[in-house]
């Protein structure tokens, strides 16, 4: 019993790493109708925009919270603007192209950062710096957290309320609502569908790279291809919640997290990357629409 | 079962959630008959078209070809029992030629298999032959032969409206579903398609059954109109019938349902 | 009459190069050579899929992978007692080891093919993007499934494989997909596909079973992808499951796009300029990757349509380019 607990609360950790990526993924399907393929490899950014923070800032030498926020807002803001480059030169060009050419930039994107992160950072892996220290802390029934674990959990839900608020209190998040629901519409009724599509852009990569951190604390090895499992992963737990749907990708990443980390747990580790596909072609085929998503047909 | 009945709708009702885009809809279809289909715009005039093509199921009721049921029967296999149809919003083959577009629809008369397409068999020539011939034949008659190798896209609008019409007789239909079929064009082209579904409806021994706003049209050559409004039939009759009916004018807002060029939408 | 005088002199020409090549190619040419034709397979049968019928599939390299497998195992197993055998009983071994090539490509090609149906049956019914992500996924299920299989060489790779490929058995090959697919383009059935790929709800209501003729796009593109797969285990006499990860299946749909969806002679070009691409750039091996995907992006901003659009070049005029690159 405690040994489920444990995967249970492991895996809730894990699936709050893989909602704070599905949400990147969801909000820009929502507005695009577009996979943003380079969206794991965002996360892999923020880890090692977060790295070199620490080296800058000295915070691995003298560990404090302060320093470690610092570096994690630092690694989010830039990021973001990475976000907005990536838009603005690679996506909107294609906005009106067809589905598949966006689709393959979105892929030539992917591959860029990639590629890029191997020749600008070298592709043998970094070890990201200890800017907290490490503690365990019993919770009863044998069943321990760690307060990196402590951590994810609470910065995951902090940014994700932090989303919600934006989304559903501010005029901008109302803003996106309506380009999500019809960019046409909204545009007629003075959106900039423009801003808001660059906005909703630099918001998912800053969620994917406080991802990337908050993965680089408890996971230290870094290297320029480890977004791209959990960038899958987080993709098909967007579509697991119903792609375009926000607490769906929250649903989404929480069921993969703690599916992942059962099955490792209790069938083998071999197969903790197929389970992702596995919940994948079972939701498409029981329902695509997700769990919390609503199936729309198309106009005849 | 009446054999002078084509299409029976009995009952029909079809539900979106909340929303009933047709309610409890009876009508039947005789054969050889041109019926006209009209009510305001959302009273769910092409989703009657949906229902009888197999897009949508209905959700309650049944669409009776010939007496046999087809409600439930996906698009294709409808079409291939004789229901073929025009689209509000044109959905021709882009990328295709005018030919090819004809062609594509006549594919369910086609004798040759896979086999004989990639062996290129004796019989697959023949067929090919005789497809081209059919496809030609029906240009011909739609006054389109001299696009017959141009890309569907283009066409000028008009020739387009009747491409989409070639291609819905090229499955040698035994009912021919027209959707707005003159939206867009002026009077002369309006006057002109109004000759042309005649003069098909003649020569191909079709049963037409037609969407439209422009009452010109509608009134000039419908035999038998029925009016929805709010996916209801309010009336049905002839055109001089629906013409006075006081509901079919309240429907319509008040409008003057004269078949007067100003009125004309 | 016209047919039979094809075949012969087609096949007349393979075995005349079959000779010709080796002997005016250093081996490293050969190599690329070979894997050029693979590659112009892969292509060419993708493109029936993307091009023809505009579905999106970007899991080709399972395919492959179920291909080459299948295949090896099969020679393995059973192939090489045959050539044995033959050998024994005095047939010349270009003949039993073409035969055996023959029936392995075939079976690999089938047992892709199946999985070509099985994959393909439920997932067409969903849109574009998620049928995309649906092979993606299918593919990295093949990729992973082989990697747990010890039977296969799991990781470590399946080494031993005969190697009975030769340029003429690539050439067959690649005449074949050429050919089926020009075929079936100048059919109904290919129109049936081409109006799938630019209105499916259209060609529904015309009469066309539109999810029939997805599958079978799907399947005749997994058996050729299988086929492909087949000749480059036996070529290689190794496999790997690193070489059918999601990054070769990119490279495939870069090919049919750069060639222009929907071309056939586009798709060829594209998968030799894309084969020779990598050799050329060795210089700057380290760039290579950058550089391939700034082609990608570049590429779908500037000419979505590709090299060819949806045009294709007449037969003849490619002969004569064909055989002008491979004097």
């Amino acid at each position: 019993m405690s040994e489920f607990l444990q995967q249970l609360v492991n895996g809730v950790t894990w699936g709050s790493v893989y909602a704070l990526i599905a949400l990147g993924y969801t909000m820009v399907y929502g507005i695009l109708r577009l996979i943003n393929f380079a969206h794991g490899d965002v996360y892999m950014l923020g880890a090692f925009f977060a790295y070199f923070a620490s080296r800058a800032l000295g915070a691995a030498t003298d560990p404090n919270p302060g320093k470690a926020l610092l570096v994690l807002v630092i690694s989010m803001l830039a990021a973001g603007a990475v976000g907005i480059v990536i838009e603005r030169f690679a996506y909107k060009p294609v906005r009106k192209s067809s589905r598949l050419s966006a689709l393959i930039t979105a892929i030539g994107v992917s591959l860029l950062l990639e590629n890029g992160g191997i020749l600008v950072f070298g592709s043998d892996p970094k070890f990201f710096p200890q800017i907290i220290t490490a503690r365990n802390i019993p919770l009863g029934l044998g069943v321990t957290i760690s307060n990196q674990q402590i951590i994810i959990l609470v910065v995951s839900l902090a940014l994700m309320f932090a989303l919600r608020f934006i989304v559903l209190q501010t005029r901008v998040g109302k803003a996106m609502r309506a380009v999500s629901y019809n960019p046409t519409a909204a545009a007629l009724m003075g959106i900039s569908v423009d801003r808001i599509v660059t906005f909703t852009f630099m918001l998912g990569s800053m969620l994917a790279a406080a991802a990337g951190v908050l993965v680089a604390l408890q996971n230290p090895k870094i290297e320029p291809l480890m977004g791209i499992m959990p960038g899958l992963k987080a993709f098909v737990a967007a579509v697991l919640g119903g792609i375009g749907n926000i607490p769906g990708a929250v649903l989404g990443g929480l069921v993969m997290g703690i599916a992942e980390v059962m099955v490792v747990g209790y069938v083998s580790p071999t197969y903790r990357d197929a389970i992702a596909f596995v919940l994948l072609i079972v939701i498409l085929l029981v329902r695509p629409a997700g769990i919390l998503g609503k199936a729309t047909a198309e106009k005849v | 079962m009446n054999p002078d009945v084509l299409l029976e709708l009995d009952h029909v009702t079809m539900q979106f959630g909340g929303l009933k885009a047709v309610a409890d809809l009876s009508l039947e279809i005789g054969r050889g008959e041109l019926v006209g289909l009209i009510g305001p715009n959302g009273a769910g005039k092409t989703t009657v078209f949906n229902l009888v093509t197999g897009v949508y199921t209905p959700t309650v009721g049944r669409v009776l070809l010939e007496g046999r049921a087809i409600q439930g029967l996906r698009p294709h296999a409808i079409a291939r029992r004789g229901i073929t149809r025009t689209f509000q919003n044109i959905r021709l083959f882009a990328s295709r030629t005018c030919r090819d577009n004809v062609r594509i629809a006549a594919h369910q008369h086609s004798g040759a298999s896979l086999a004989d397409a990639l062996l290129r068999t004796a019989r697959f020539e023949r067929d090919e032959r005789d497809m081209r011939a059919k496809a030609d034949e029906l240009l011909a008659v739609l006054g389109l032969t001299e696009w017959a190798d141009t890309p569907a896209s283009d066409l000028p609008y008009g020739q387009q409206r009747r491409l989409e019409i070639a291609r819905a007789l090229a499955g040698r239909p035994l009912l021919l579903l027209l959707d707005e079929p003159a939206a867009g064009l002026n009077p002369q082209e309006s006057e002109q398609l109004m000759h042309l579904i005649e003069q098909i409806r003649r020569q191909f021994q079709v049963t037409i059954l037609l969407i439209e706003h422009d009452m010109r049209v509608v009134m000039g050559i419908c035999r038998r109109i029925a009016v929805l409004d709010y996916g209801v039939k309010i009336a049905e009759g002839t055109p001089d019938q629906i013409r006075t009916d006081p509901k079919v004018i309240e429907a319509y807002l008040g409008e003057d349902v004269h078949a007067s060029p100003e009125a004309a939408s | 009459m016209k047919h039979v005088l094809g075949i012969v002199v087609s096949l007349g020409v393979l075995v005349a190069l079959d000779i010709v090549l080796p002997r005016l190619l250093n081996p490293y040419l050969f190599q690329v050579l070979v894997l050029c034709g693979i590659n112009v397979i892969l292509a060419v049968s993708l493109n029936l899929v993307n091009g023809f019928t505009g579905q999106f599939s970007i899991g080709h390299a399972g395919f492959m992978a179920i291909g080459a497998y299948g295949s090896a195992m099969f020679s393995l197993e059973i192939g090489q007692r045959w050539v044995t055998t033959l050998g024994a009983l005095g047939v010349p071994p270009v003949i039993a080891q073409g035969a055996a090539l023959l029936v392995a490509l075939l079976a690999g090609g089938a047992l892709a093919a199946v999985a070509g149906y099985l994959v393909g049956l439920p997932s067409l019914r969903l849109r574009g993007d998620y049928l995309a992500i649906v092979t993606l996924g299918f593919g990295e299920i093949i990729r992973v499934v082989i990697l747990n299989v010890d039977a296969i060489g799991a990781a470590r790779g399946l080494p031993g494989i005969p190697g009975w490929v030769n340029f003429f058995w690539v050439g067959f090959w690649v005449l074949i997909v050429i050919v089926v697919s020009r075929r079936l383009a100048a059919s109904t059935h290919g129109r049936a596909l081409f109006a799938i790929r630019d209105d499916e709800v259209a060609a529904e209501a015309l009469g066309v079973d539109t999810t029939s003729y997805k599958v079978l796009a799907f399947v005749m593109g997994a058996f050729f992808a299988g086929v492909a797969g087949g000749l480059f285990a036996h070529y290689l006499s190794y496999l790997n499951p690193n070489s059918f990860t999601f990054l070769k299946s990119i490279e495939v749909i870069a090919m049919v796009v750069l060639g222009g969806m929907g071309s056939i002679s586009g798709a060829v070009m594209a998968a030799v300029l894309l084969t020779l691409a990598p050799e050329l750039l060795r210089p700057v091996k380290d760039y290579r990757m950058v550089i391939y995907s700034l082609m990608l992006i570049v590429l779908m901003i500037t000419r979505p349509g590709g090299l060819m659009g949806s045009r294709e070049i007449g037969w003849p005029r490619f002969l004569r380019r064909a055989k002008a690159e491979h004097a």
